[in-house]
C-alpha cells in the first residue's frame, strides 16, 4: 500500500469513527450511576462490629490449616475444552507486529 | 493564635455525615438538614464524580471537612503529603469547619484504617499539641478536637480524659468536637459517669457535636462493652446526653454520623429532624 | 509504657500476647478489649479490599476472599491514608499465593479492578470536540499528536480478563473464549468502563501516550484489521482530549 492509499484509509476509518460517536459529555452527571466503584475503600470513622473473631483468627496458607478452595464463580468457569475454572496453557496469540 | 478566631462557622443546627448513595435525594430534599460533613480522605483523589459532587454540595451547603487519617496521636511526625492534600482541598473548598480525632492510626508508613488510643500522659500531650500546631499553621486555620471512643486504657495514663483535651486546646488554641455517642461508649467502657463528663466538659470550646449509634458486647468478664460502630441509630442514653448538652452549652451544630448499613435518605433525614426536635425544645426553655 | 510498635505488631498478629500495660477499669489485662481493635482493622481493611475487587471476590467466593484478604492486609497494610486506592500490591500478591496458583488470570483481573478505581478518581479533562477532528485533513490526522486523558488505563493480558469482567457484569457464564485480551478504560463524563480492543489497538495507544504521532503509531502497531473500530472507540470513550498539529 503506498503511503497515499494509507493516508486516505486512515483517513476513512477516522471519518467511520467520527459517524459512529457522538462527542462525549463534558457537562456531567454527577449523580452516582456506578456505586461499585464509587463506594468503593471509602474512609469512615467507624468501628467494626465489636470482638468476632475476624482479628483475632487467622488461617495459616502456608502450613496444613489452609482448607478453602474458591467457590465462587470461577469454579464453575466453563472453558472451551470442558476443564472447570483454570484457564491454563494459553498460547499467547499475539496481534502481529 | 487561634483561639481568636471564632469557634463555629457551620450553622447551630442538624447536618449529616455525607454518603454519595444520598447525592440526589439531598439535593431534591434536604429536609431539616443545614450543613454535610465529608470525611477527607475520600476526596484527595485528582477529580472525577466525588470532587464533582462536592462541587454541586458546596454551592448549596456549609461543609465541614472530618479527617480520619491525620494519626495526630501518632509517635511520628505528621506525613507531610497528607498534610499537603488536606491543605489542598481545605484551600480549595473553604470549609465552615475542620477536624480530626484525638487518636493515632498509623505507624511506621502503616496505616491501620481505625481510631487507636492514647495514654493520658504529659508527653502525649506534647506530641499532640505540637501536632496540632503544625496542622494550624499549614491550613491556617484553627480546628477541631474530637474526643474519642476508647475500648481500654493504660497503666500509664496520669491525667483525666477532659483534663487532656482542655489542655490540649488551652495550648493550640484548637476547639473541640464533643462526640455524645462516643462519651456514652467511653464513660461505659471506663466506668465513668456520663452526666459528670457532659457537666465538666468546656462547653465553650465546642464547633460542633456529633451524634451516632453503637453496638453493644461484653467483656471477659462480662461487663458491657460498648462498639462505636455506627451503624444503626442513635441510642436513647445518647439522645438525652444530648439534651443535658444543649441544656448547658445552647445550640450547637449537630451531625447524625452512619457509616455502616447505611440507611435510605428519609430514615437519616429523620435522625435529623430529631436532633433539631430536641435542640428547639431545650432552647425554648423545656428539657426534651 | 506500651509504645505504639509494640501495640502496632500485636493489632496485626493475633498470635501475640495482648501488650502489657492495657487495661480495663478494675486495672486487670484488658484482654478481648484490645480483640476490638484487632477486628476494627481486620474488618474495615477485609471490607474495603471486598469493595475494591467485587469481580476478584465473586470469582474465588465470598468465605475464600475473606479468609485470603485477612492474610493480604497482614503482609500489606494500606501505604496510603486513601483507602479508595488501596490494593495496588493484589496482582503481584495473587501471583504468589498458592491456594490460587491453578487461577493464573486473577492477577490481571485484579489489575483491571484496580485500573477502573484509579480511572473513576483521575483528573478531569475535556475531550475534544468531533470538529477538531473533522477539521483535520488526512495528512494533517497522520502528522498529528493526541494528548490522552488522565482517566484512561490499559491493560494488556494474556488471559480474557474483558470477556471475565463483562460475564460478571451482565451476569452470564465466562468467558466464551481462550484467547488473550487488551483492554482499554475510558471515562467519558465521570464512569470509567473497560473496552475490549482489536488486534493492534494497544500498541498504537501505547505509542500514542508516548507522544508519537498518528503515523509514527501505526507503524508502532502494525496491521490494525479495524483502524476505525479502535478509533471509535477512542473517540467515544474521550480518549482524546489535546492535538498538537505539526
Amino acid at each position: 500500500m503506498s503511503q497515499h492509499v494509507k493516508t486516505l484509509a486512515v483517513a476513512g476509518a477516522l471519518a467511520a469513527a467520527l459517524s459512529a460517536t457522538v462527542t462525549p459529555a463534558t457537562a456531567q452527571d454527577a449523580n452516582e450511576k456506578c456505586f461499585g466503584v464509587s463506594l468503593a475503600g471509602q474512609n469512615d470513622c467507624a468501628a467494626g462490629p465489636g470482638t468476632s473473631c475476624a482479628g483475632t483468627s487467622t488461617v495459616d496458607y502456608q502450613g496444613n490449616a489452609w482448607k478453602l478452595v474458591p467457590t465462587g464463580t470461577c469454579a464453575t468457569m466453563e472453558l472451551p475444552d470442558g476443564r472447570m475454572g483454570s484457564l491454563e496453557a494459553l498460547d499467547r496469540d499475539l496481534p502481529q507486529g | 493564635m487561634f483561639d481568636e478566631a471564632p469557634l463555629r462557622h457551620l450553622p447551630a443546627m442538624p447536618g449529616v455525615g455525607y454518603k454519595p448513595q444520598h447525592f440526589a435525594a439531598i439535593l431534591q430534599d434536604p429536609a431539616p438538614v443545614g450543613w454535610l460533613e465529608i470525611h477527607a480522605e475520600n476526596y484527595m483523589g485528582d477529580g472525577g464524580r466525588p470532587l464533582a459532587q462536592l462541587r454541586h454540595l458546596a454551592e448549596r451547603f456549609p461543609l465541614s471537612v472530618h479527617g480520619v487519617g491525620l494519626s495526630i496521636g501518632g509517635e511520628g511526625r505528621l506525613d507531610p503529603d497528607h498534610l499537603a492534600r488536606l491543605k489542598r482541598l481545605c484551600d480549595w473548598l473553604k470549609p465552615a469547619s475542620f477536624s480530626e480525632h484525638l487518636a493515632w492510626s498509623t505507624h511506621e508508613g502503616a496505616f491501620l484504617n481505625d481510631l487507636l488510643p492514647l495514654p493520658y500522659t504529659a508527653r502525649t500531650l506534647d506530641r499532640v499539641a505540637g501536632h496540632i500546631d503544625e496542622v494550624q499553621d499549614t491550613l491556617g486555620r484553627r480546628m477541631l478536637l474530637e474526643n474519642p471512643s476508647t475500648y481500654l486504657a493504660f497503666a500509664e495514663t496520669e491525667m483525666d480524659e477532659i483534663d487532656f483535651l482542655t489542655e490540649i486546646a488551652r495550648r493550640t488554641g484548637c476547639g473541640l468536637l464533643l462526640d455524645v455517642n462516643n462519651v456514652h461508649v467511653s464513660c461505659t467502657n471506663q466506668g465513668w459517669d456520663t452526666d459528670a463528663y457532659i457537666d465538666r466538659f468546656p462547653l465553650h470550646l465546642v464547633g460542633e457535636v456529633h451524634l451516632g449509634g453503637h453496638d453493644v458486647d461484653a467483656d471477659d468478664h462480662g461487663a458491657p462493652l460498648l462498639i462505636d460502630s455506627h451503624g444503626a441509630e442513635v441510642a436513647d442514653p445518647v439522645w438525652r446526653l444530648y439534651a443535658r448538652s444543649i441544656a448547658r452549652g445552647g445550640a450547637l451544630p449537630t451531625l447524625i454520623e452512619w457509616d455502616n448499613d447505611v440507611p435510605d435518605w428519609p430514615t437519616l433525614a429523620a435522625e435529623a429532624a430529631r436532633a433539631a426536635a430536641i435542640m428547639g425544645a431545650v432552647m425554648a426553655g423545656g428539657r426534651a | 509504657m506500651t509504645g505504639q510498635a509494640e501495640f502496632h505488631a500485636a493489632l496485626l498478629d493475633p498470635e501475640r500476647p495482648v501488650p502489657p500495660g492495657l487495661i480495663d477499669p478494675a486495672r486487670r489485662p484488658a484482654g478481648r478489649r484490645f480483640d476490638v481493635y484487632r477486628n476494627n482493622v481486620a474488618v474495615s481493611l477485609t471490607k474495603a479490599l471486598e469493595q475494591g475487587f467485587p469481580l476478584l471476590r465473586d470469582l474465588l467466593g465470598t468465605e475464600f476472599f475473606q479468609a485470603m484478604a485477612g492474610v493480604f492486609l497482614r503482609a500489606h497494610p494500606p501505604q496510603s491514608r486513601m483507602l479508595m486506592f488501596y490494593g495496588a500490591e493484589m496482582p503481584a500478591f495473587l501471583t504468589g499465593f498458592p491456594p490460587v496458583a491453578h487461577l493464573p488470570y486473577l492477577a490481571d483481573v485484579a489489575r483491571l479492578e484496580l485500573a477502573l478505581r484509579e480511572s473513576y478518581h483521575a483528573a478531569d479533562a475535556a475531550p475534544l470536540a468531533h470538529s477538531d477532528l473533522a477539521d483535520l485533513s488526512a495528512e494533517e490526522f497522520m502528522a498529528a499528536r493526541f494528548g490522552l486523558s488522565p482517566a484512561l488505563r490499559l491493560i494488556r493480558s494474556d488471559w480474557p480478563v474483558h470477556g471475565i469482567w463483562s460475564a460478571h457484569a451482565r451476569g452470564t457464564p465466562a468467558p466464551s473464549a481462550r484467547r488473550p485480551e487488551d483492554v482499554v478504560i475510558l471515562r467519558p463524563g465521570l464512569d470509567p468502563a473497560p473496552h475490549l480492543l482489536p488486534a493492534g489497538g494497544a500498541a498504537f495507544i501505547t505509542a500514542l501516550a508516548a507522544g508519537a504521532t498518528v503515523a509514527e503509531a501505526l507503524e508502532a502497531a502494525g496491521p490494525l484489521p479495524d483502524l476505525s473500530g479502535l478509533l471509535s472507540i477512542l473517540i467515544g470513550g474521550g480518549a482524546l482530549t489535546a492535538l498538537t498539529r505539526e
